[in-house]
């Protein structure tokens, strides 16, 4: 082997070492950046199976996503019943109260006015306004209660970096678990889901940038150097 | 599921007991009739209308299931059908109506007539002629419709072919057009003319609502019921409860508003005609009946049919439309019988108006809804208790909310 010979493969083994110190800053930074694992499952049935496993496996910051609703998911879920019907009921009856004070108030106390001898404040012509301000008051919790128990209006969810979850509004069955789940370890959840027959398994985070990785993968070197010192 | 699992096969004996106990209402009934005619006429008015209610609540579920093209309720069909085809003996059992109409009905009597004004313009529509020729034809329309449907449906059981379904909608929307000028006068004519110068142009809207609430109730009531006799139990699920609780907790609200509506209107025109129907119903004791039909009727089926548990709770379920159909009754013995004594004798203002409550109110309530539960009983396990050539029996069986 001449030299010449020897030098290009030293070249190419830094080449070679640098390109697998990147990978490998690479995966700890998406290790650390991700958000939640997306699974993808063939068929209704098998997300409906998956979400109770994930249930039972302890896990209980994560959704499942399809193209239409499952019967049943709510129970394979756990999800317990909404709050909301109990909000409508308080403030529907809150309106139906107000309703019968405005009433008395403007008609026996503000501004007394005889109509064809009708007393001033009476039940009768009351109960359409304490109907419909209950109905009105009711409408609103239920929309309002709605949209803040659904923590909406959102305009963006971490879900949305994967390209791949653009199909669950056509026919993809997805099930995500999120970082923010007490048990939640990358590894782990990513090897969990591939052992509930979960496909196309991926890390959803956010888009890496080239300077980044740079910079970590300088980072790990020195970190390297530090204990080789 | 087979065709046997929809068929009764173990020996049941509802039919007998409903024909012994309907018999023996009927016929304690006309030992009545031969104590106090008018007492016996009004207590048979009130049981014929609450049964006659679900009478036609059967054929306007039939009806409505056909125009919607529903799915859920397929499960629940063949119980529709069979109460609608109790039809031709209602009919029969309003011959003591129009035996009963010179009894029942102030306008009726000629001699009132010529010294009432009011009675005079309205003898074009208040006549004993126009009466029975008018309930001929109402009985003729429901008869005919529920043959119709029935017809369709036992082709479809013999096999299915998308003509059924059509024949099914084509009768079911003109039909239900017909039901409801229909009953609508059958309202004016049976009930509303009780006190015939008074007029409300919801009444028929009223009838109706308070006939499909009580209809809801039965319909529910007897699937409780075969549920605790393990019929049909896989068939109609806590599924079909939840939405049977649904309706009947918004036709709750439907039958207050109705009823609200045409009481406020009345309250404010204030006038002498239209108020004395509700005069009669706040004096001599009928303010407690008033109140307790609000209460009843109501306050109590409205905030227990809100919870969801409540509504897929079988128990509370057949408490509570037993307690349905029991506030209907009320519901029509407070139509009827504050007319009571307010006619014949020629001194209608020394009329009692009380509360005219009778052991007869029972045994016409038993005895007209015996026959009732007899025919309808019999009709239902004649054929397979679910329509099994229907394509979405499949659906209904394996609904989810």
């Amino acid at each position: 082997m001449d030299a010449m010979t020897q030098s290009r493969q030293n070249f190419d083994d830094m080449n070679r070492n640098a390109e697998k110190a990147k990978q490998e800053a690479l995966r700890i930074l998406i290790e650390e950046e991700t958000d939640a694992v997306l699974a993808e499952f063939d068929n209704p049935a098998e997300l409906l199976r998956a979400a109770e496993a994930t249930r039972s496996a302890g896990y209980d910051r994560y959704e499942v996503y399809s193209p239409f609703p499952i019967h049943g998911m709510d129970d394979a879920m756990g999800l317990r019943q909404s709050p909301l019907g109990f909000l409508v009921f308080g403030v529907g009856f809150c309106g139906f109260l107000f309703a019968i004070w405005m009433q008395w108030w403007m008609g026996a106390v503000d501004y007394p006015l005889v109509f064809s001898g009708k007393p001033f404040f009476s039940l009768p012509p009351s109960v359409p306004i304490m109907f419909e301000l209950m109905v009105l008051s009711s409408a609103f919790t239920a929309i309002i209660g709605m949209f803040y128990l659904n923590k909406m209006p959102r305009f963006f969810h971490p879900i949305f970096y994967s390209d791949r979850f653009a199909k669950v509004t056509d026919d993809g069955f997805f099930l995500a678990i999120f970082a923010w789940d007490k048990k939640f370890n990358v590894r782990e959840t990513k090897a969990f889901l591939e052992s509930i027959g979960g496909k196309n398994i991926e890390l959803v985070h956010r888009p890496i940038e080239e300077q980044e990785l740079e910079e970590a993968t300088q980072t790990a070197a020195s970190k390297t150097m530090e204990v080789a010192k | 599921m087979s065709v046997q699992d929809f068929q009764l096969t173990k020996e049941s004996r509802f039919g007998t007991i409903a024909l012994v106990l309907g018999i023996a209402g009927l016929v304690a009934s006309i030992g009545g009739f031969f104590m106090d005619r008018e007492q016996f006429f009004h207590a048979y008015l009130v049981a014929y209308c609450f049964w006659l209610g679900i009478t036609l609540g059967g054929l306007f579920f039939t009806m409505l299931h056909h125009i919607v093209s529903a799915d859920w309720s397929t499960v629940l069909r063949r119980i529709t059908e069979s109460i609608m085809m109790a039809m031709p003996v209602m009919a029969i059992l309003f011959i003591p109506i129009a035996v009963g109409i010179h009894d029942l009905y102030h306008w009726s009597h000629a001699d009132a007539v010529a010294t009432d004004k009011l009675l005079q313009h309205k003898a074009g529509w208040l006549n004993t002629t126009g009466f029975l020729i008018r309930a001929f034809i109402y009985f003729a329309i429901w008869t005919t419709l529920a043959f119709l449907l029935y017809k369709a449906s036992m082709d479809m059981d013999g096999g299915y072919k998308d003509e059924h379904r059509a024949r099914m909608k084509a009768i079911s929307a003109p039909g239900i057009f017909v039901f409801a000028l229909s009953i609508t006068f059958a309202a004016w004519d049976w009930v509303m003319s009780l006190d015939p110068h008074w007029y409300s142009t919801i009444f028929g809207v009223y009838f109706f609502a308070g006939s499909w609430w009580a209809t809801l109730a039965f319909i529910t009531q007897f699937a409780l019921y075969l549920r605790s006799q393990n019929v049909l139990d896989k068939a109609i699920t806590v599924e079909h409860y939840h939405d049977l609780g649904k309706l009947m907790f918004g036709f709750t609200v439907f039958w207050t508003y109705i009823g609200f509506s045409q009481f406020m209107l009345i309250w404010y025109g204030n006038i002498d005609e239209e108020t004395l129907f509700y005069k009669h119903r706040w004096e001599h004791g009928w303010e407690y009946v008033s109140i307790f039909l609000i209460v009843g009727h109501f306050a109590i089926p409205f905030f227990t049919l809100m919870f969801r548990a409540v509504k897929r709770n079988p128990a509370i379920l057949r408490v509570l439309t037993l307690w349905m159909l029991f506030m209907q009754v009320v519901d029509y013995f407070w139509l009827v019988m504050p007319s009571m004594g307010a006619h014949g004798a020629a001194d209608a203002a020394h009329a009692h108006h009380g509360i005219g409550l009778s052991w007869m109110h029972l045994t016409t309530l038993a005895g007209i809804g015996g026959i009732f539960l007899w025919t309808f009983w019999t009709r239902l396990v004649s054929k397979p208790m679910v329509p099994i050539g229907d394509p979405r029996l499949e659906i209904s069986l394996k609904f989810h909310q």
